[in-house]
């Protein structure tokens, strides 16, 4: 049981004073009385720990990183969750997937070194884009989840056409590589990390190929796997990572891009990989209040205590991830605010499928907007 | 041994959800009237092509299903009366996702055979298996010999 103790050892388990406000704090606790984060490191602690590893709930958790916020003695239960995953993936955990599992499967399918996709189709014929270059695009599943979403009318790739955009305007032109895989973000944070090296090393050699020196993501969970997950599980990156959202800071302080008025009030939900996992809370919030007359209000709970948009990794989507986002979007709503703009494409999609809900869709509709589309929106001549 | 096959006999596995009512029995009818058709098909049983998710068929194809099929009855058919038209909405999302994947697009078939078509139900597998002949071994087929 080395393994166990060294999980324990590195994510602080052992520091745990049983207090439980991580449990007190919970989204999912607060909503399904069965789960707790307290129970879950106190049992592994006290002898549970094989327990754990089986147990279902396990996959209940969000690793949204909330709990890690009140935590006085600073135990890393997200950490401590993924690498309990990764030991319930060696047990043969089947492990809980929504739709299905079809996304997971894609996921697989790409780890596959012989696929040749077709993944630039939506590329505008008016875009300035390259195959070789210094700064690279990375898309990530937005095509996939253009195509997977069509009932609940995401469209997610608007957000990459924004970003292309933005680029152009700022006088890039964006490597877009044509076979590029999943960042592998779920299937990490699923415990299979077999499936997610592969992933990484596609990514990885797709870009150097590329001769990219800078990476820029429009989503949180891409911008975390690539920044944090990626060096640890695979090495030192040869290229920088950059958020949009940082890439559009330097670009406006450079005087690159400039906005028209966009009147409109505005509120900022935080994705927790972007938030609580990276301590970006200051960059999207400058780059919304640099586009004039765009006023920000903030929710109840925003920044560190902002809650997730309640499911992660396509593994937990129940009746308390419906609550959850019905609790976020009426606090959004109760905000005033016209508009609610999102940093990761999972938290677009899945409001947009919480307001699709027949019996209280209505009562949780606000327009919603991920942060690149909107800044592409407001861009000026 | 003597009769090791060939590679160039590339002979597909090909999965096939066939609903309980119509397409199922079709293939019945099929067996029963003696109609020959090729022995590559592997055929499950759903109760409605509605039912058959396209996890299931992303799925077959993940684990190196070099054709999937998904058959029920005809529009108006449906023992619960708008299942195939389920199947249909959730086939053109599948067809865009495979598109995306890079997999040709003869790897993927939506049939509609009713309980008393058996010669069409061999007729559409044979036309199938050419096709999938045609374009070849899935790239993501496991590779064994």
């Amino acid at each position: 049981m080395v393994v166990k103790e060294e999980v324990l050892k590195k994510t602080q388990a052992y520091y745990c004073l049983d207090c439980g406000k991580c449990t007190s704090v919970c989204p999912i606790s607060r909503f399904n009385g069965g789960f707790s984060p307290r129970r879950i490191l106190v049992g592994s602690l006290t002898g549970r720990y094989e327990e754990t590893l089986k147990d279902e709930k396990l996959y209940t958790c969000l690793t949204c990183g909330l709990c890690g916020t009140r935590c006085p003695s600073d135990v890393k239960f997200g950490e401590f969750i993924k690498n309990a995953r990764f030991e319930g993936q060696k047990l043969g955990n089947l492990i809980p997937c929504a739709h299905g599992g079809a996304i997971q499967s894609l996921m697989r399918i790409m780890t596959s070194p012989s696929l040749e996709q077709r993944r630039l189709g939506w590329v505008p014929r008016a875009a300035k884009v390259a195959e070789k270059g210094e700064v690279a695009y990375f898309v990530g599943c937005l095509p996939y989840f253009d195509a997977f979403f069509t009932d609940i009318e995401v469209d997610s790739l608007k957000i990459a056409k924004a970003a292309v955009k933005i680029l152009n305007r700022a006088e890039v032109e964006p490597v877009l590589l044509k076979n590029e895989r999943c960042c592998g973000h779920d299937l990490l944070w699923a415990g299979d990390l077999d499936n997610f090296k592969k992933l990484a090393e596609h990514n990885i050699n797709a870009i150097k190929e590329s001769g990219a020196n800078t990476v820029i993501t429009t989503c949180a969970e891409c911008y975390r796997t690539f920044k944090i997950d990626y060096p640890i599980y695979i090495g030192p990156l040869p290229f920088k990572v950059l958020h949009i959202t940082e890439f559009l800071i330097d670009s406006v302080s450079q005087g690159k891009l400039n906005f028209k008025k966009t009147r409109k009030k505005v509120t900022f939900q935080d994705p927790c990989r972007l938030g609580r996992h990276l301590g970006m809370y200051e960059q999207p919030r400058m780059v919304l209040s640099s586009v004039p007359e765009l006023s920000m209000v903030e929710m109840e709970r925003n920044q560190q205590s902002a809650i997730c948009c309640g499911t992660s990794g396509w593994m937990n989507c129940d009746a308390i991830s419906k609550r959850i986002q019905s609790h976020r979007l009426k606090s959004a709503q109760q905000t005033g605010a016209d508009l609610l703009v999102t940093g990761c494409p999972k938290c677009y999609i899945h409001f947009k499928c919480a307001m699709k809900d027949p019996k209280m869709g209505k009562e949780l509709e606000i327009e919603i907007k991920d942060l690149t589309s909107i800044i592409a929106d407001a861009l000026g001549r | 041994m003597g009769n090791k096959k060939k590679e160039e006999e590339f002979e597909p596995k090909i999965v096939v959800f066939a609903c309980n009512w119509c397409s199922y029995a079709g293939a019945d009818t099929a067996g029963v009237s003696k109609i020959q058709y090729p022995p590559n098909v592997r055929l499950i049983r759903v109760m409605c092509s509605g039912r058959v998710n396209p996890a299931f068929v992303i799925k077959a194809f993940e684990r190196g299903a070099d054709g999937v099929m998904v058959s029920g009855c005809h529009f108006g058919d449906c023992h619960y009366m708008f299942g195939n038209y389920q199947a249909k909405e959730r086939f053109e999302i599948l067809k865009r996702l495979i598109h995306i994947l890079g997999l040709e697009k003869e790897r993927l078939r939506l049939e509609w055979v009713s309980a008393a078509e058996g010669g069409r139900f061999a007729q559409v597998i044979r036309e199938f298996v050419e096709d999938v002949k045609k374009v070849g071994r899935s790239p993501l087929a496991p590779i064994t010999i």
